[in-house]
This record gives C-alpha cells, structure tokens and sequence, in this order.
C-alpha cells in the first residue's frame, strides 16, 4: 500500500535533498565550532575562523584543563543546579499534577484556577526581580538559578492529563481501603507507574537548566563568578576578559592574558556546553515528541 | 438543605501535598502580579522596609510613568519590532513547517525521514548563548567564515555588528533555524493519525498525489494549524529575549531593529536603573498579552471548543 501510493522517484530526490540540506544546516553550525575550537591560535590569526585550518591544536582544551579548578566550578554548578533542579521540578510539578487529577477533591476547580491564571497573566520581569531580590533575597545564591525555573503550568497539565488516563482509579481506590494515605499512594504507587511523564517532563526540566543562563544574568552578581554556571560563563567571557584574567594567575611564570587561546577557548567551552546535549536528546528524542505532542494542543 | 460536604481526610492530605507548589506559585507568580503597581509609582527601596513596605510608601503617580514612556521613541521602536518579528515568525513558521512536515511524510527512506528529523531537532536544544556563538563564527568581521570569503573575493568588508539593516533577515533566519525542527513535529504527529482509507478511496478515483495533499492532507490539518495559529498570536506581545539580546550580542547600532519589548524592560532595569519605565513597559506588555490571548480563545472556542484553553 504505502508502496504503490509513492511520490514519483524525481519527486523523491528532489525532497530527499531538501532534507539532507536542511539537516546539514542544523549540524554546520555545531561542527564549525568544534573545529574552530581545535584550531590554533597562529591559525586563526592568519586565516580567521575556518573549516580547514592551517594547524591543529589541543591548546584550547589543555588550557581549560589546566584551569579546571575555575571552569570547573562552572561545570559543577551547571551539573548541581540541573540535577537538584529536576529532581525539585519534578516533585513540585508532579505533586500538583497529581492532586488535580484527582476527581472527588474538594479544591480541584480551586487549584485549577489558581495554576492557570499565571498562564494568562504575568507580574513581568520587573515586579519578579524585585520580588526575587528584595523580597526573597535569592541573589547570589543557588536557589535563584533553581527555584524561578522549577515549575511550569503546562508541565503540571501534561503529568494531570497522564495521571488522569493512565493511572487506575481502581488501584488507588483499593490502595485507600487498604488504608494507605494519599503521601504514601503517590509516592509508592503512583510515581512508579508514571516514569513515562516523569521521564518526559524531567527531560524538559534538566535541558531547561542545563541552558539557562538569564537568571544568572539577572541574579549572579560578577562578586560571585564561584556560582557562574557554564552558559553565564559564556556570557561573561564576551562581555569581558576577567573571568578568564582572574583564570590567568595559575599559568605559569612569563605568560600573560594575550598569551590565552582565546579564540579558540570560547569555542571549546562552547563544546562544553553543547556535546552533553547533542550527545543525549538522540535518545530522548522520543519522549520530547510524545511530551510536545499531548502538550501542544492541549497545552 | 443539605448538609455541606465536610473536608474528608483525603481532602486535607491531598491539600498538604499541593501545597509547596501552591507557595511556589505564590512567590513566584502571584507576589509579582501585585508589583504590577509599581507601574504607578515612583518607586524606590526603603532601608528596613521590605519589597511591599516599600511598593505601599512609595509615591503615587497614576499614569505619569506611561505618558513619560510614550514620550521617548524607545516605545514605538519596541512595540513595532515585538509584533513585526512575531507576524513574521508566525506566518513564515506555519507555512514552512506545514509543507516540511508534508514532504517528509513523502519521503520513500524510513532512515532518511529519521536522521533528518534528529538532525533538525538538535537546534531546540541549545540555548540563544551558543546560538549566538555560532552566528559569531560567522559573521564576526574579525575572523568570521562570511567575512573571510568576502574577503577572499575582494569585496567590501561589512561590519556584520554595526549594520542594522541586515539583522532582520538574519534574526528571521535564526529564529527558522531553531523551531522549524520543533514546529514539525505536532504536524507530523498529526498527518500520522490521518485515516488511511481516506487515500485509499482517493487512489480509487485516480487522485494524484497533489490532488491528495490538496484535498485530504491539507483539510485535515487544518482545525490544529488554526488552533496553533491562533494561540501563537495570543503570544505576540512576547518575544525570546536570547534572541533579540544575545544573538545580536547587545550591538548598539542594532537596537532599532533588535529592541523588542522584553529587552527594553531588561535594559531599563539592569542598566539605566529606571524601574517606572521598566515596569510601565512590562505591564503593558501583560495586558495587552491577556487582551490577545483572551480573544484568541474565543476564536478558538468558535471553531472547535474542545480545544480551546478553558
């Protein structure tokens, strides 16, 4: 069937090779960096950034290595904060979601309501800075890289469509007459069955805080670069050479910023920012589509 | 009368598991909608007051934050650009990822449907900071790909960073370049569930392939483009701030075509310091984003109110 009602074989090619370009324009960009990144200096001095370089080099990476004390508080807060964050995330989001599946609570139409205005309607950034800043005194700390990105309505509406049509009634209703309270239903009963969702939106979660680098723009002063996660180090490293001036006191005697790869550098942390992703969602990719597909319409 | 339902046991432990992220949104979302009073006054901390001791003691001033703001040019600047990029993004995205997601369902390799799906998706997943590192590597005039080949052909160097009339095609393009990988997947999603009897019927009477396209693929997806659509133009007063602020690096020369309404707030908090116009700037920007989205729903209610938002 699926044979015989084919699009002719030009027809094919002529698509076959739109596809083919359009993937490679995703994954250029990604190689062109990675190249650049091994690139030496004396290279990208002569003939700029380009895909065939003059000359090879590790510099960049073994600089990085040699300064993994200070890049590596940054990989360590991006690590700490996507993992305490989704695990967080994926309690709060799961929690409620759980609650407003339930059809015989008495504050469900509450609840709703109360999750789906900010949907509608938002303070803005301005009232949420201060509130965050003079309020909540969340500035340079942890808690402002995780807690601001920790919940979403739409999440809470995915997990709330999944419980309520994947997860028996039945099997929480005999769980109830055995006694069990409601902690111990969702946490011993229902978030067992429910790894799907929670797979789905923790892959949500954790590419959310692995990318994030707003709020540190707005909640990491530069007094504190020991919270910068490896985006906002991005970030910094372009606007200004102190992250990597303040890195230059542990090379050795005789060298000097202007002496760093620096080209290149920004570069290789790029990759480090990249490869984690392009080398896992492959395999998620699954769940991401499922995810996007229930939330989108419904959404 | 019946008696009112009394709070079971179940109630009060489903309540006491609702509640840290009832907090959370009360922090995190409720709070700040009370500061959208900030709008009206002139604003300022109080040593020993607390954000609300403040907001309550600072002065009044109505509207004055408002008629200040319309009178400087950054409020035209910022409101056009929001909504220009966003008709832009939104007719082009539709258009693109509808036919995209057509002719991959054509294709006749089952491997190449995949690896090009995979490969477009990756852009999803990065944030607008590397993305703005890859548009460097291009179009820095220093050392970037574009400027060297210019080079290497004798034309004219550009300063990719200082020319504003390029950066709308090139805000266009980054943005394309991101989300047509996402876009398609709701649709391919959706061809999928077509019914296969309604080509089947149709080879019968000798359809073409465009005639099948044209007649069954297209009207069926038609209700969720609509859907899509309409609750796309419920965001238009929103805008990606990575892509209007860190893809063009906060190039000066750009703002007139980078300037969109979230990074006009972001400036006028972080750096002039000038939290009237930063807040009167968000709180239109809320309420005409509630505006638009209310009627949208409507819209959407009228068509098909399955899947309207509420």
């Amino acid at each position: 069937m699926e044979r015989f009602n084919r699009v002719s074989i030009p027809t094919n090619i002529i698509f076959t090779l739109v596809f083919i370009v359009l993937a490679l324009m995703c994954v250029i960009p990604l190689l062109f960096v990675a190249i650049i990144s091994l690139s030496s200096s004396e290279s990208i001095q002569k003939i700029g950034y380009s895909f065939f370089p003059k000359q090879w080099s590790f510099d960049s990476y073994t600089y990085l290595w040699h300064e993994r004390r200070s890049i590596g508080s940054a990989i360590f807060v991006s690590i700490f904060v996507t993992v305490a964050g989704t695990i967080i995330g994926l309690f709060l989001n799961a929690a409620m979601g759980y609650v407003l599946s339930r059809p015989t609570f008495k504050l469900k139409k509450f609840f709703t309501i109360y999750i789906f205005i900010p949907m509608l309607f938002g303070g803005g950034l301005v009232p949420s800075y201060l509130v965050n800043t003079q309020m909540l005194h969340l500035t340079n700390t942890y808690w402002a890289l995780i807690l601001p990105l920790a919940v979403s309505s739409f999440y809470i509406i995915i997990i709330r469509t999944f419980f309520q049509t994947t997860v028996p009634d039945s099997v929480i209703e005999s769980a109830k007459i055995d006694g069990a309270s409601q902690l111990r239903i969702f946490f011993n009963i229902v978030l067992p069955i429910s790894l799907p969702v929670l797979a789905t939106i923790g892959l949500f979660l954790s590419f959310g805080y692995w990318n994030d680098w707003f709020t540190a723009l707005l909640y990491i002063q530069s007094s504190h670069q020991d919270l910068y996660p490896l985006q906002y180090v991005l970030i910094s490293i372009e606007k200004n050479m102190e992250f990597l001036s303040r890195s230059a006191q542990y090379l050795s005697a005789g060298s000097s910023t202007a002496e760093l790869p620096t080209e290149s550098m920004r570069m290789a942390i790029v990759m480090l920012v990249v490869v984690p992703i392009a080398l896992s969602y492959p395999f998620f990719q699954r769940y991401f589509i499922s995810g996007l597909t229930i939330g989108a319409v419904k959404g | 009368m019946r008696k009112k339902r009394r709070f079971s046991k179940d109630d009060s432990e489903l309540a006491l598991l609702a509640l840290p992220t009832a907090l959370w949104f009360l922090a995190f979302c409720y709070i700040p909608m009370f500061g959208v009073i900030i709008a009206f006054k002139q604003y300022r901390p109080m040593a020993g007051h607390g954000f609300i001791g403040s907001l309550l003691k600072s002065k009044f001033v109505g509207i004055d934050n408002f008629k200040f703001l319309f009178m400087t040019p950054d409020a035209w600047i910022m409101f056009r650009n929001t909504i220009l990029y966003n008709v832009v993004f939104i007719l082009l995205g539709t258009v693109i990822t509808v036919a995209l997601a057509i002719m991959m369902t054509q294709l006749h390799s089952k491997r190449m449907r995949k690896w090009s799906q995979t490969a477009m998706f990756l852009p999803h997943f990065l944030s607008f900071v590397v993305v703005s590192y890859f548009v460097f590597a291009f179009l820095s005039s220093e050392n970037g790909l574009v400027s060297n080949i210019m080079e290497h052909y004798g034309k004219e160097e550009i300063q990719w960073y200082m020319e504003p009339k390029y950066w709308p095609y090139f805000l266009v393009f980054v943005y394309l370049w991101k989300s047509i990988g996402y876009g398609m997947v709701v649709y391919l999603a959706s061809i999928s569930g077509i019914d296969e009897s309604l080509y089947e019927a149709a080879i019968i009477d000798g359809a073409s392939k465009r005639q099948q396209v044209r007649f069954i693929t297209l009207p069926m997806l038609q209700p969720i483009i609509i859907i899509l659509f309409i609750l796309a133009i419920g965001r238009i007063f929103s805008s990606d701030f990575g892509l209007f602020y860190q893809v063009p690096r906060n190039s000066g020369p750009l703002v007139d075509v980078t300037q969109t309404i979230d990074v006009y707030v972001y400036k006028a908090l972080t750096g002039l310091n000038n939290i009237g116009f930063a807040s009167a700037a968000g709180v239109l920007q809320s309420v005409c984003g509630l505006i638009v989205i209310l009627a949208a729903n409507w819209v959407v209610k009228k068509i098909n109110a399955e899947n309207s938002l509420f």
